[in-house]
């Protein structure tokens, strides 16, 4: 087993590398971060020249990539912007877990802003990810027991549906009926956008009624591909054998179906949650946007708009990272569940 | 047959010539990009009438003309985009399913290492590093913008890897077959074993996965437009044709009920279809 995870975790050092360097390459032609650093006022262009040499832009990128990478305290950087580099660097680089300064917010570690937000994408993300894994376990056991039955056939119409709406057309549509038009008729009404009304303040029944929509939107887009496997490993599993020498006992329905069924048909579950949740960190981008839900979705994108090079690539190696442990995890806890799986 | 009277005829005639008149000339006025950017100042966010079906958008262009000339854009996107997806998802898998070995265990990190980030981030970030001033495009007597170019190649680059993985499995299979085996007794060249005889027996998923490439592509244009990262104006796509639109949910909801609704209807036709086609042509995969 530690030999397993250890050649996993062998195996994913050169494919970090690789995708940090791809993104980091992309990321720094992608946009220019002093072109907002004026303010209204269009910078100067010895100021420019001078910001430039002080953020260390004026580096070619594989040398820029190595002082992300690695750090620049062996060398000496040019902090003042006077041309001549006479200040030792103090940063330490990725790998020695310094992952540089934000440009937009001038000076913050980046592991600060993005641990500000990551809260606020996991609360909305973990809620989405429970809602969807019971509501398709019970969808999905539902209609693997009535199979072909009414009940079945219009539930697997309106999942089709969800499975090929876009999130922001969920999102406005459910927004426009329930806040929006409710409210004109007087009924009562959830909140359009943010995390709190800043009159209240931010209080757990506030935070609970501006995540209603988010939620709901995040589920129904990802419900249908959930309560399909559940649907259909659930049947997979009651062709079994011993499902038919449970039923010839005379065990009763509920317990055939939640004891003997449910518990080997949930392994492949296990493997879905574990490969979708760190894939959720990034996914709620847009949903984060209609919403103005203050969360790592909308960071992402003011960084990317803005080129904050540091912050972006924070996220993005956050999210490679994460998805990486969790392959591991799945694995571990698959082979855990599962006494049949060995890993040799 | 019933006999049609002169003045029957007459009305026929005039209305087969009012039917073409429509088609064919006043078709400049429905469907031609210049009356989609046609912008009217004075009819701002008009409500659905009759001289504007769907309304008018925040410059005062016609949401019709635009949903109509967007959606054929969007459409094109979604085609072209798997195109590209499917050269590249074949390629791949054929290349690491026929070789295998060290080719196929590189290959493979590579499409894991291209699975391991969010598609939509990567297409933000891409599209970001491509879009910088790019020239319009005139294909077919339309102007498109440069972006519809980039986006088309950044949605084939990064939806690959999952049709790659397909093709690998299929390959994998195939080539342990007899026939294979005999191809190659007789010296048939790789390229020709995995062109001409593995290709066209693996076709049935790859056409499947394909159609719903297109369906993928579609939305998510859609998305990375709702962004404000994707097709730039002039051209009109129902994806930006929604950026923004949302700030105006509660003052002028045909903004982004229109083409929203039009991209869940296509992206729903499509899945059908690709669905259908599963299992027309895999009945082996037609689950329980």
């Amino acid at each position: 087993m530690t030999r397993y995870i250890v050649r996993r975790l062998l195996q994913a050092i050169p494919l970090l590398l690789v995708i940090s360097l791809i993104l980091f390459v992309l990321m720094q032609n992608a946009t220019d971060p002093l072109a907002t650093m004026g303010g209204r006022t269009p910078t100067r262009p010895e100021d420019r020249a001078r910001l430039t040499r002080q953020l260390g832009l004026d580096k070619p990128v594989y040398i820029q990539y190595l002082y992300w990478l690695i750090g620049n305290d062996w060398t000496k950087v040019d902090l003042d912007g006077d041309g001549t580099a006479e200040t030792q660097g103090k940063r330490q680089g990725v790998l020695r877990g310094d992952f540089g300064t934000s440009i937009v917010q001038t000076g913050r570690p980046v592991t600060t802003v993005i641990f500000e937000r990551l809260p606020n994408t996991l609360i909305l993300m973990l809620t989405a990810e429970f809602v969807i894994v019971l509501g398709a376990l019970l969808v999905g056991i539902f209609s693997a027991l009535r199979q072909y039955s009414l009940f079945d056939n219009i539930l697997t119409g309106i999942l089709f549906i969800g499975y090929s709406m876009p999130i922001f057309f969920v999102a406005l549509s459910t927004m426009y009926i329930f806040s929006i038009n409710f409210q004109r008729w007087g009924l009562p009404h959830l909140p359009t956008v943010g995390m709190f009304d800043p009159k209240i303040g931010k209080t757990t029944g506030q935070i609970i009624l501006h995540m209603i929509l988010p939620v709901f939107s995040i589920a129904f887009i990802s419900f249908a591909a959930y309560s399909r496997y559940i649907r259909s490993t659930m049947l997979e599993v009651l062709g079994q054998d011993y499902i038919r020498t449970a039923r010839s006992k005379g065990l009763p329905k509920r317990e055939i179906t939640f004891i003997h069924a449910l518990k080997n048909a949930s392994l492949p579950i296990v493997t879905i949650v574990g490969l979708d949740l760190p894939l959720l960190l990034g996914g709620a981008v847009v949903t984060e946007r209609i919403f103005a839900w203050p969360g790592m979705g909308r960071l992402f994108i003011d960084g990317i708009d803005r080129g904050d090079t540091p912050v972006v690539m924070g996220i993005l190696m956050l999210i490679a990272v994460s998805v990486v442990i969790f392959q591991i995890i799945t694995d571990i806890v698959y082979a855990w569940l599962d006494p049949r799986i060995r890993f040799d | 047959m019933a006999q049609i009277s002169p003045t029957q005829n007459g009305d026929l005639r005039r209305c087969c010539f009012g039917f073409a008149h429509l088609v064919f000339v006043r078709r400049r006025v429905l469907f031609t990009e210049k009356y989609s950017n046609f912008t009217n100042t004075k009819e701002r966010l008009q409500p659905p009438s009759a001289a504007h079906p769907f309304g008018t958008d925040t410059v005062g262009r016609d949401i019709l003309a635009r949903t109509i000339y967007g959606g054929q854009i969007s459409i094109a996107i979604g085609i072209t985009a798997a195109f590209v997806e499917v050269m590249i998802g074949i390629l791949i898998g054929a290349l690491a399913g026929y070789f295998g070995g060290r080719i196929d265990s590189i290959l493979m990190r590579f499409t894991e290492a291209m699975l391991n980030m969010p598609q939509l981030l990567l297409l933000i970030v891409m599209s970001k590093f491509f879009s910088g001033q790019l020239p319009n495009i005139n294909i077919l007597g339309r102007t498109l913008s440069g972006s519809v170019v980039v986006i088309v190649f950044i949605i084939g680059l990064t939806s690959w890897p999952y049709l790659a993985r397909i093709v690998r499995a299929e390959f994998l299979s195939i080539k342990e077959r007899e026939f294979i085996l005999a191809a190659r007794a007789t010296g048939t060249p790789s390229w020709e074993i995995i062109f001409k005889h593995i290709l066209p027996n693996s076709i049935a998923p790859i056409v499947v996965s394909a159609t719903l490439g297109v369906a993928g592509a579609i939305s998510l244009e859609a998305y990375v437009s709702f962004l404000g990262m994707g097709v730039r104006a002039p051209t009109a796509t129902w994806g930006n044709m929604l950026e923004n639109a949302y700030r105006y949910i509660e003052s002028a909801y045909w903004l982004w009920l229109f083409p929203g609704l039009l991209i869940v209807l296509i992206t729903i036709s499509i899945n059908f279809l690709g669905d259908g086609l599963r299992d027309a042509l895999d009945p082996r995969s037609r689950t329980v």
